[in-house]
C-alpha cells in the first residue's frame, strides 16, 4: 500500500508539474507524508490523535490539518521545527510539547525562515508554543493559545519573537503563559487585535524592539501588565488595558523608550495604568484613564513627553512623580477632579490643574499611608498643599485644562 | 416598651428636625447626582458626607433629644416601668428616626442614579454609622451631667472620631516607617469605626490603588469570610457596647 501510494506520487509527480496533494491516513504518517513531499505540495493531516516525536519541515509546503487532528509531543518533544521558506500550517491541535531547561521546545518552532503562515491552529499545555527566531514575513492568525503555568521558571512565552522581522500577529487568543507575547530585536512588525489574558507575567513584551505597530489588542488581568522597554518608534492604538493589579503591575511599564506614539488607548482598573522611566519624546493623547489606582506614574527620569486630549476619569490619584523635575507637557486633558471655572467660555479652565495631589507624593514615599486615602485630615492635608504648594512640583500643571470630557 | 417607642418617634416627628435632615440629605444627594457627569464623583462626595456630617448629626442631635425629653423620662420612671426599658425605648426611638432619615434622604438617590455594588456598601456602611454613633451619643449623654457638658463631650468624640484619631495613624506609620504596619494598622482601623467603614468603602471604591500595596493583604482580609465576619462582628460590638454602657449609667443614676 505505501509503496503503491508512492509510486503513484511519483508517477502522477513525473505526469505533471503541479503542485500536489499529500494525505495522511492510519499508514502514512506525517513524517513520510512530508518526506514524499515536494516544495509547493500540499500535506493533509486527516483526523487523529498523532504522536510522532518531533517533526522537521525544511520544504515550502502547506500542512493543512483536516476535522482538526490532534499532535501529541507526549510532554518530551518539540512538536513542528520548520525552517525555510514558503511554508503554511494551518487548522492543527498541538498538545503537551516537551519542557526543557537546555532548549526553548516550541509546539511550533520557526528558524531562519520566511514568508510563514500559521493560522487557525489551536495550542494546548505547551511550553513555548509558538517560538520564532531569525525569520522575516511570518503571518501568526487566528491561533489559540492556552497554556498550563505553574512558575515563571516553568512556562515558556505564548508567541515569542526573536530578531525577527515584519511579522503579522493577528487575532490570535493567548493565556496563561509567562509572557502572551514577547518581542526581541523585533522590527517592522505589527501586532494586532490579539486577546492576551491570564499570563503570568506580561501580557505583551518587548525589547530592543524598534519600528513596531501595536493596534486594537486586549490585555486583560495580567501578572504585570504590559512592558515596553528599551525600543523607540513603537505605536500603541486603540488598545485596552485592564485589570492589571499587584504591587508592580502596570497597564504599560514604559522603560527607556523613545520617539512613540501611544493614543486612542483604553486603562480600566489598573494598579499604575501607565509607568514611565527614562522615555523621551512620546506623544500620548486621546486615551481614557478610568478607575485606575494610578493614571500615570512619571518619574523624573522623563523628558520631551506631551499629554494631550487625555480623559482622567475617577482614579484614585491622576498622576504621580518621585521627584520636583518636570520636563514633560501635560496640557489640554481632562481631569474629572479640575475644580477651576471658565470665564471666557473657550472650554478651557482658567486655572491651571495640578494633577499630583500631596497624598501622592506621601504614599509614594510611605506606601502603608494608603490607608487613610478619602480620610477627612486626608482631604484637610491636600486642601492645605492646593493653597501652598511645598511638597508636590509645581511645574506639573495643566494650564489649560479641558472643562467638558473629550469623546473618545 | 413598643409603645413608648412608638410615643418618641411620634414626638420625633413632631419637632421637624430629623424631617429638615432627611430633606437635607434628599437635597444634597440628588443635586450631587445631577451635577456631576459620572455617578462615581457624586458617589465621592456622598462619601464626605457619611464621614463627617452623618456621624455629627447623629451624634448631636441625639444628645440634644435625650436632654429635651428629660422631663418625659422623669415622668415614665415614676410609671411601673424598669430603667433598662427606658432608656432601650429611647435609643431605639431616635435610631429608628436616623436611619429612616438616611434611608430616604440618601437611598433614594442612591438606588435610583448608582445601584451599584459601592453604592450599596455605601449604604449599608451610612447604616452603621448612624446606629454606632447614636449609641455613642447616649452613653456620653447618660454619663454627662448637664446639656451643655453633653453637647461639648459628643462634639470632642466627633472631633476625635473624625480627625485626630486619623491623625494619630498618620503619626504612627510615619515614625515607624521602617517596620511592616499592615497588621499594626489592620487591628488600629478597628479601634475607629469611621476608618472601619472608610475602608470598607475604599475596597470597592479604589480597589486598584489598594492592590498595590498593603492592598493585597485588606483586600485578602475583607474580601474573605472570615474577615467580613469579624468586620460585622466589630460594626455590633460598636453599638452594643456603648448602648450597655449606658444602661449601665442610667440604671445608677440619681435623676
Amino acid at each position: 500500500m505505501k509503496r503503491r501510494i508512492t509510486i503513484l506520487l511519483f508517477l502522477l509527480s513525473a505526469l505533471n508539474c503541479y503542485a500536489h496533494t499529500i494525505t495522511t491516513g492510519p499508514a502514512v504518517s506525517i513524517k513520510k507524508a512530508i518526506a514524499s513531499a515536494k516544495d509547493g505540495d500540499t500535506v493533509i493531516i486527516t483526523k487523529g490523535l498523532y504522536k510522532e516525536g518531533n517533526i522537521v519541515i525544511q520544504k515550502s509546503i502547506a500542512i493543512i490539518g483536516q476535522n482538526n487532528p490532534v499532535l501529541d509531543g507526549e510532554n518530551k518533544y518539540e512538536i513542528f521545527t520548520v525552517s525555510g521558506k514558503n511554508i503554511t500550517i494551518k487548522g492543527i491541535s498541538f498538545q503537551n510539547s516537551g519542557y526543557s531547561a537546555m532548549n526553548d521546545y516550541a509546539s511550533i518552532k520557526v528558524i531562519d525562515a520566511s514568508n510563514i503562515t500559521i493560522e487557525n491552529n489551536t495550542i494546548y499545555n505547551a511550553y513555548f508554543a509558538i517560538h520564532l527566531s531569525n525569520t522575516s514575513y511570518a503571518v501568526v492568525r487566528n491561533n489559540s493559545i492556552k497554556g498550563n503555568p505553574k512558575s515563571e521558571q516553568l512556562t515558556g512565552n505564548g508567541i515569542h519573537l526573536w530578531k525577527s522581522n515584519h511579522a503579522l500577529i493577528e487575532n490570535n487568543h493567548i493565556q496563561g503563559h509567562r509572557d502572551g507575547i514577547y518581542f526581541e530585536f523585533v522590527t517592522f512588525s505589527t501586532v494586532k487585535k490579539n486577546f492576551s489574558e491570564l499570563n503570568i507575567r506580561y501580557g505583551i513584551h518587548f525589547m530592543f524592539s524598534n519600528d513596531d505597530t501595536y493596534l486594537n489588542n486586549t490585555f486583560l488581568n495580567n501578572g504585570a501588565g504590559v512592558a515596553v522597554m528599551y525600543s523607540k518608534k513603537v505605536i500603541m492604538q486603540g488598545n485596552r488595558f485592564e485589570q492589571n493589579w499587584g504591587p508592580s503591575a502596570y497597564g504599560i511599564l514604559l522603560k527607556d523608550i523613545s520617539d512613540s506614539y501611544i493614543s486612542g488607548n483604553t486603562f480600566f482598573k489598573n494598579t499604575v495604568a501607565l509607568h514611565l522611566e527614562g522615555t523621551s519624546r512620546i506623544e500620548i493623547n486621546k486615551n481614557i484613564f478610568k478607575e485606575n489606582g494610578w493614571a500615570v506614574k512619571i518619574q523624573a527620569s522623563c523628558n520631551d513627553n506631551n499629554f494631550h486630549e487625555n480623559n482622567f476619569i475617577q482614579n484614585s490619584f491622576d498622576v504621580g512623580t518621585n521627584g520636583s523635575l518636570v520636563l514633560n507637557n501635560f496640557d489640554n486633558n481632562y481631569w474629572d477632579k479640575y475644580e477651576g471655572y471658565d470665564m471666557n467660555k473657550d472650554g478651557k479652565g482658567d486655572v491651571p490643574y495640578h494633577p499630583v495631589s500631596m497624598y501622592s507624593m506621601i504614599s509614594e514615599q510611605n506606601p502603608s499611608t494608603l490607608i487613610l486615602l478619602r480620610s477627612f485630615i486626608v482631604s484637610l492635608l491636600d486642601k492645605a498643599e492646593k493653597a501652598i504648594p511645598s511638597l508636590t512640583p509645581e511645574n506639573l500643571a495643566d494650564t489649560k485644562p479641558s472643562i467638558k470630557a473629550f469623546k473618545l | 416598651m413598643l409603645k413608648l417607642t412608638r410615643y418618641i418617634l411620634y414626638d420625633i416627628l413632631r419637632s421637624k428636625i430629623v424631617i429638615a435632615y432627611t430633606l437635607f440629605l434628599l437635597i444634597v444627594s440628588f443635586s450631587m447626582f445631577r451635577m456631576e457627569e459620572n455617578s462615581g464623583k457624586a458617589l465621592l462626595s456622598l462619601l464626605n458626607i457619611i464621614l463627617i456630617v452623618l456621624p455629627l448629626i447623629s451624634l448631636v442631635f441625639s444628645t440634644i433629644h435625650y436632654y429635651n425629653s428629660y422631663e418625659f423620662i422623669e415622668l415614665m420612671l415614676s410609671q411601673p416601668m424598669s430603667r433598662t426599658r427606658i432608656i432601650i425605648a429611647e435609643y431605639a426611638g431616635v435610631t429608628i428616626s436616623l436611619l429612616a432619615a438616611f434611608l430616604i434622604g440618601a437611598g433614594i438617590p442612591v438606588l435610583i442614579f448608582s445601584p451599584t455594588d459601592t453604592g450599596i456598601t455605601m449604604l449599608l456602611t451610612g447604616l452603621a454609622l448612624t446606629m454606632i454613633f447614636t449609641s455613642l451619643a447616649f452613653a456620653v449623654s447618660v454619663k454627662a451631667r448637664d446639656k451643655a457638658r453633653g453637647i461639648g463631650s459628643v462634639l470632642l468624640v466627633w472631633f476625635y472620631f473624625a480627625l485626630i484619631y486619623d491623625g494619630l495613624i498618620l503619626l504612627i506609620l510615619f515614625s515607624f516607617s521602617d517596620y511592616p504596619l499592615e497588621k499594626v494598622t489592620l487591628a488600629l482601623s478597628f479601634l475607629n469605626p469611621l476608618d472601619l467603614g472608610r475602608i470598607f468603602i475604599m475596597l470597592k471604591m479604589d480597589v486598584s490603588a489598594l492592590m498595590g500595596y498593603t492592598g493585597a493583604l485588606y483586600k485578602d482580609f475583607f474580601g474573605s469570610t472570615a474577615g467580613m465576619a469579624l468586620v460585622t462582628g466589630v460594626m455590633l460590638l460598636w453599638i452594643i457596647i456603648p448602648v450597655w454602657l449606658a444602661v449601665r449609667y442610667f440604671k445608677k443614676k440619681d435623676l
